[in-house]
């Protein structure tokens, strides 16, 4: 048996493999053209790093179920977004229902974010999950975060209807819960 | 349903730390508290399927628009493998890398070194059902960085992998045999183990050369594998 290979920094030049379209899963050339119902979002937010300066570098990654809560659906639950120049990311997808969690669980709805820049030499894993669900209350990952840490990952609606932000702050006060994943 | 399989842990002196005071960048961007382990669900044994009808294969970056590009050309091929030997199939890999002068094609990348229009230096392969994956390209320049005083980063090129599961999704970088810069490079110097980091060095092959035509080399890639072997064969993308 070998080991896995060792994670490497993807640096600041990553944006030769992004394609901003990939942050619309649903748009219409896309992998998802055609896929009828379920909840149109929008999902947005702001990182920062521990001296509070927005990382203008980051390449976001999204992995969520349908609709229905399936992972082998024809849904694509895939995007990718490079922060701007405030820090920014911006997906539009599906609102993911609920999942299997393990054993008999049922986890909340919930889109994994994974994150790469420079200056990570291997991704930060975190959650989005969406405030005001009543399923957040049993879901096993969120409960087995302390209390005061738990809203890092939990999205608020802007106002904007079908908007959600979650800010992520990689270091220092009220830093985002990472996954040991 | 019974509960997903999910992907052994690794052994951390293989794996860089995110908190690395010789590499500058670190410091305000890693964690300072503990990560929060997560017992693997369907979230993290998924992943995206990767199909070359939406994500289509390049697999030459030694031209571009009909025209060669300059430097060196080269062949770059592998398997891509879990910690079981076991061939991941479908694989998506992605790289990217500077030109034959050490220049990105990148807005942001300022090193005085010539851009080549013929030269964008990004690809995306798919691995066959052995695992196989192979690109064409141009051999990289190394390039000044300013993480310390004189700092070069050694010749290498960018990957960037979707296994079969969110777990084993990787990005990481491909070094030459024998490159001096290797020796003070804190990213290729980030693991405590020796033997994981020099497995990113990427071996001359000849049986990958092509006569007349371009040198060769592989570099073997390994996925993370699961805490047991499934029933079904688990390298399938779901
Ligand atoms: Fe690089």
């Amino acid at each position: 048996m070998t080991a896995a290979t060792t994670s490497q920094t993807a640096g600041p030049y990553w944006h030769l493999i992004d394609f901003p379209e990939w942050a619309d899963l649903l748009r219409p050339d896309g992998p998802n053209a055609g896929i009828e119902g379920g909840e149109r979002i929008v999902l947005t937010g702001r990182i920062t790093d521990g001296d509070g300066a927005p990382v203008t570098d980051a390449m976001v990654e999204i992995w969520q179920a349908d609709p229905e809560g399936r992972y082998d659906g024809a849904f694509h639950g895939f995007g990718r977004c490079g922060t701007d120049a405030n820090g920014m990311f911006r997906f539009v997808t599906l609102k993911p229902g609920p999942v299997p969690g393990r054993g008999n669980q049922t986890q909340a709805p919930h889109v994994v974010l994974t994150l790469f820049a420079r200056g990570l030499l291997k991704q930060l894993v975190t959650r989005l999950y969406f405030e005001g669900e009543k399923l957040n209350e049993t879901d096993p990952l969120l409960q087995s975060i302390e209390p005061a840490r738990r809203g890092t990952l939990i999205a608020r609606p802007t106002g904007t209807p079908g908007e959600w932000r979650l800010d992520i702050r990689l270091q220092g006060e009220n830093e985002t819960v990472f996954l040991d994943v | 349903m019974p509960d997903p399989i999910g992907y052994r842990r690794p052994d951390p002196a293989t794996q860089p730390p995110y908190d690395l005071p010789t590499y500058g960048s670190t410091r305000p961007r890693h964690p300072k508290q503990p990560l929060v382990r997560v017992p693997h669900t369907l979230s993290e044994v998924t992943g995206p399927r990767m199909s070359p009808a939406w994500y289509a294969p390049h697999d030459d970056l030694s031209r571009h628009n009909g025209k060669e590009a300059l430097g060196e050309r080269i062949i770059v091929a592998g398997r891509v493998l879990d910690e079981d030997g076991r061939p991941v199939r479908g694989a998506l890999v992605e790289v990217w890398q500077a030109n034959a002068a050490g220049r990105y094609h990148h807005p942001a990348d300022q090193h005085d070194a010539p851009l080549d229009p013929n030269f964008l230096g990004r690809g995306r392969v798919f691995t066959d059902e052995e695992g196989n994956y192979r690109f064409t390209t141009i051999r990289p320049g190394a390039y000044p960085w300013r993480n310390h005083a004189n700092a070069w980063r050694p010749v290498h090129i960018h990957f960037s992998l979707f296994g079969a599961g969110l777990a084993q999704r990787l990005i990481t970088q491909m070094y030459f045999p024998g490159d001096p810069l290797l020796a003070y490079d804190p990213i290729f110097q980030c693991t405590a183990d020796e033997a994981a980091r020099n497995r990113l060095i990427a071996q001359f092959d000849i049986a990958i050369t092509q006569p007349e035509w371009a040198l060769g080399y592989r570099f073997d890639i390994i996925l993370r594998g699961r805490e047991a072997t499934p029933f079904e064969d688990g390298a399938g993308a779901h």
